[in-house]
């Protein structure tokens, strides 16, 4: 077995160093009732090629946005990885290491999370970020929970313009500890109105930016109206793209933002592993839930970095932890950090232009086609149509001929909601002119 | 920055003429300054087409003014993290022996797996007709868990070990709430005190409250304890089989009889499952959840940091409480029920993670049970077991085990063997970074004194464990020499010397400024 290193002399020499006749002797704690020694309805060990032969089908078996045009978004977005993000995070130094609990053989893994809370917080346009969450659906679930922690009240209202994904998860990390959570209905045309719903028992609102329908949103004025009532307005982001073209969450006066970070230097990945972002306001930083990466100094002076404010975590505080959260995202983190550090500054900006461009170009290509009515009027990459036609059935027939159309509305939010014939599209700088053209053409064959 | 090394402290320098260098390198050890420290307005690491003509459709709500990001060109990218790259300890590199986290080797087939074509592009969303090959991976980790547990569910969603805890532990609470028709008055999840804190915060985090079980002398649950503490608001128990102290708890079978008679369900928290894979199956002790580390027993890489994955087990009286989503299989193949209105029977609490999981790890550890086949798993059981006892026993006359008897993969030493030396546990765990090896896990679990928890894995050959135990007996002899004020000062041949963290939690700098004057921000 080509992993494990001990070979039978080794076994038995190491036995006898033990003065035992042979493993079993080792496993004595194990009642003879809870040993198995029967046959597991399983393969014996295979060769490496066995192994990729037979996964290799596997894979071959799925038809992906790599082999035919794409349009699907709704929280996971295909964009282009360079190739040295993926070759960095494969370093086995990256790759192999445990969180950097021993910081003096730790500093790289150590320095990069630094950057990354630095990163994090520039893009999001807020104080502090943490060293990242499972998810962005995880880390808006944390975020409301910290508002309740922030604010001692117990009501969360969440806008119809959040994931439902989002929605759902926090909803459900919500349910044990007593938070009343108001989720409203999707919001179709972009006008929903908070207004009504805050008052001075109200923890939390939680709205995404670009909504899920793809609506763009000025959020200043529901930032003044939660500050008048003492509420923490948490604002949701699942495209991390979009924080390189729009006016960040924190210029509009989000207190916590919650993010998605897949679509820097993450692949799509059927769904995961992706990277959560956190990022608050200074004020509430231990209050934050996840691991922290702070500036500090060695024996000698030397500047160095430690996992820090430690006393939040539940390997210190047990069952008074801010969460129970123990292992983060390390190396989507990575991958995220290094992506962001080779598009720097105008890169970044550029991406994000590219990006609403390929969407702007694909919605007045998608306004001619008969039976498709654009929703949204301000939109990043991502927009909402209203077909003619039971959307999930226009996305079966158009993967039947080799294109995948978007994302169902009704696979969000689920089927009888009235969202039947809205559909989800999604561009990005991968998408070319061909591609577009391609989804008219389906499109308007579909729909006819 | 600061150069200030006192080089009269290190060893390795007395007499070797090593002094101060111009950046601070020494030889192949680099310092590298921050990304933000090397911005070079106009470089760039990407090369991107014009947009050509469009239409902006922004709303108005257009950035204004610099984000902030360092500009650095792709050749100072690669440099900057692979000189941060060896600022790190990795199993590639040597022995990581940290008990509990089971560091093993992390073979490169399963990054090569995850990175086919046709997993890495597939969206999460796309129509069931076109991911049946995901789905059947999916599906296909999800029968070996099931077969080597020996339960008949199990949720696959949870991200990581304290994610799968919740989700047991709210499996618990809706299975609670539903048989009495309302939130439940079982209010109470017993812990042993050896636990790993996650499961005390998890209980905390579904609304239970904690009631510590203490350990015998034997290091595991106190049976009479526990069961004196039984009562009709004991909602459940929490036990890490085997546990903490390395060692296989012998009355599971007992303590899940006792928990269900008083009404309650048995969390077993699976972290030490690399242990006993393939030579017992869970679902014969009586349990009714247990989450499985795939970034330990089933080597998916730890990452620095994550992302791990974390499924989760479940007997029949917790299955319908499972949560969304779930793999099916049908006449058309595979589909995914996503949502509570399409669950049938089953009554799922609610949903865990945005998508289905971490597929990216399915796939990892796929990859993984494939390459061992059955036959594979139960040796790794049976020579990571070897190889704690080997060390343990080469180890035993110098240091001082916890408790008799055989361990299980992971062996424990309290610090009465250091009596009298002036050297702290911690200070022992720093000698060993000079001497090139990640330490053991230290001060867990709590119920001995200066704990000190060694799991080398099975994937160290019994040479690398002849190096380390050579090793550790050198430093106990060190020790013991009156060499107290050595350890003291260790490290002082790493890439930093032992870290100020008070200071750094005191005030605390998380983030890059532009003000930021390099070390004196953290003063």
């Amino acid at each position: 077995m080509r992993y494990l290193p001990l070979t039978e002399t080794d076994r038995s020499a190491m036995l006898a160093r033990i003065g035992v006749a042979s493993v079993d002797d080792l496993f004595v704690d194990v009642p003879d009732s809870a040993r198995f020694d029967g046959q597991f309805d399983l393969p014996d060990h295979m060769a490496e090629f066995e192994v990729e032969q037979r996964m290799s089908a596997m894979a071959t078996r799925n038809i992906t946005t790599g082999d035919v045009p794409s349009f699907l978004g709704a929280g996971a977005y295909r964009h282009h990885i360079p190739a040295s993000v993926d070759h960095l995070i494969q370093r086995g130094e990256f790759l192999t290491s445990y969180t950097p609990y021993q910081p003096e053989i730790s500093q790289g893994t150590l320095q990069a999370l630094f950057e990354f809370q630095s990163m994090v917080a520039l893009i999001t346009g807020m104080d502090v970020a943490n060293a990242s969450m499972y998810d962005g659906a995880t880390s808006c679930a944390e975020a409301v929970l910290m508002a309740r922690r922030v604010t001692r009240r117990n009501r969360a209202v969440v806008s119809g313009s959040v994931h439902p994904h989002y929605s759902t998860v926090t909803e459900t990390q919500a349910k044990y500890v007593d938070i009343d959570i108001d989720i409203l209905p999707p919001d179709l045309d972009g006008s929903e109105d908070l207004s009504g719903k805050i008052d001075d028992e109200t923890a939390c609102v939680v709205v995404q930016n670009p909504g899920v329908l793809g609506h763009v949103r000025d959020l200043s004025p529901l930032a003044a109206e939660c500050q008048e009532k003492g509420a923490l307005l948490i604002v949701v982001v699942t495209e991390a793209v979009s924080l390189g073209a729009l006016r960040s969450p924190g210029e509009m006066g989000a207190d916590v933002v919650v993010a998605e970070g897949q679509s820097i230097g993450n692949p799509q990945g059927f769904g995961g592993p992706y990277v959560g972002l956190f990022a608050a306001r200074e004020k509430y930083v231990r209050q934050m839930p996840g691991r922290l990466c702070g500036e500090t100094v060695d024996a000698d002076g030397k500047r160095g970095w430690v996992l820090t404010l430690s006393t939040r975590e539940q390997h210190i505080r047990r069952e008074k932890a801010t969460s129970n959260i123990c292992t983060n995202a390390g190396l989507c983190a990575l991958a995220f950090t290094i992506h962001l550090s080779l598009l720097g500054e105008d890169g970044f900006r550029d991406l994000a232009t590219l990006n609403h461009a390929r969407a702007s170009q694909l919605a007045d290509k998608l306004s001619e086609v008969p039976g498709v009515e654009l929703l949204p009027e301000a939109f990043f990459n991502e927009f909402a149509v209203r077909l003619s036609r039971s959307a999930g059935e226009v996305v079966d027939e158009l993967a039947a001929q080799n294109v995948l159309g978007g994302v169902p509305a009704s696979r969000l939010f689920g089927k009888g909601q009235g969202l039947d014939d809205i559909l989800l599209i999604a561009a990005s700088e991968l998408t070319t002119q061909d591609d577009m053209e391609a989804l008219v053409a389906r499109l308007t064959e579909v729909l006819a | 920055m600061s150069h200030s090394r006192d080089l009269s402290r290190s060893p390795a320098a007395a007499g070797s003429g090593t002094r101060e260098t111009v950046h601070g390198h020494e030889g192949l050890q680099l310092e590298e300054l921050l990304l933000f420290e090397i911005d070079n307005p106009g470089a760039t690491g990407v090369d991107l087409p014009e947009p050509g003509t469009f239409t902006a459709r922004l709303g108005g709500l257009e950035r204004q003014g610099e984000i902030g990001l360092p500009s650095v060109s792709e050749p100072e990218v690669v440099r900057h993290f692979t000189r941060l790259s060896q600022k790190n300890y990795a199993i590639d590199m040597g022995t990581y022996p940290l008990g509990s986290c089971t560091m093993k080797h992390n073979p490169r087939l399963n990054e090569k797996m995850t990175r086919l074509p046709g997993f890495a592009n597939a969206h999460p969303l796309q129509p069931d007709a076109t991911v049946q090959g995901a789905f059947e991976l999916i599906d296909g980790v999800a029968g070996w868990l099931k077969e080597l547990t020996g339960m008949p569910a199990i949720a696959m969603s949870p991200a990581a070990g304290a994610h799968g805890e919740l989700c047991g532990v709210m499996a618990i609470r809706a299975a609670l709430d539903d048989r009495e028709g309302g939130p439940t008055t079982r209010r109470r999840i017993l812990v042993p005190d050896s636990a790993h804190g996650t499961n005390p915060a998890t209980a905390a985090v579904c609304g239970f409250s904690v009631d510590a079980i203490p350990s015998d002398s034997r290091g595991r649950v106190d049976v009479k304890a526990f069961a004196e503490k039984l009562d009709d608001d004991v909602a459940g128990i929490m036990i890490t089989n085997p546990n903490t102290c390395g060692l296989f708890e012998p009355d599971m079978i007992e303590i899940a009889e006792l928990i269900h008679e008083a009404g309650g369900y048995f969390y077993c928290d699976g972290a030490n499952f690399n242990a006993i894979v393939g030579r017992v199956r869970p679902g014969d002790l009586g349990i009714d959840c247990m989450h499985i580390n795939l970034h330990k027993t089933f080597s998916t890489p730890h990452g620095g940091g994550g992302p791990g994955a974390g499924p989760v087990v479940l007997s029949e009286a917790l299955a319908s409480f499972a949560p969304v989503p779930w793999v099916v299989h049908g006449e058309e193949g595979f589909s995914l029920v996503e949502h509570e209105a399409d669950a049938g029977a089953a009554k799922p609490f609610g949903r865990l993670k945005g998508f289905h999981g971490q597929m990216g790890m399915f796939i990892r550890a796929y990859a993984y049970m494939l390459s061992h086949g059955r036959d594979g798993l139960r040796q790794v059981a049976s020579d990571a077991v070897l190889n704690a006892n080997y060390v343990m026993s080469s180890l035993s006359d110098v240091m001082t085990p916890s408790f008799d008897g055989p361990c299980m993969h992971e062996c424990l030493f309290d610090d009465r063997f250091l009596k009298d030396t002036g050297v702290s546990t911690l200070d022992f765990a720093k000698a060993m970074l000079d001497e090139g090896y990640h330490p053991m896990t230290m001060y867990f679990p709590l119920v001995v004194h200066g704990a000190m928890l060694i799991e080398p894995t099975e994937t160290e050959s019994k040479r690398s464990l002849d190096d380390f135990i050579a090793v550790m007996r050198a430093l106990v002899d060190r020790a013991k020499q009156g060499e107290g004020e050595s350890f003291a000062a260790a490290p002082t041949m790493t890439p930093r010397r032992r870290l100020d963290e008070t200071a750094a939690a005191r005030q605390p700098v998380l983030r890059w400024t532009p003000e930021m004057p390099t070390a004196e921000a953290a003063e």
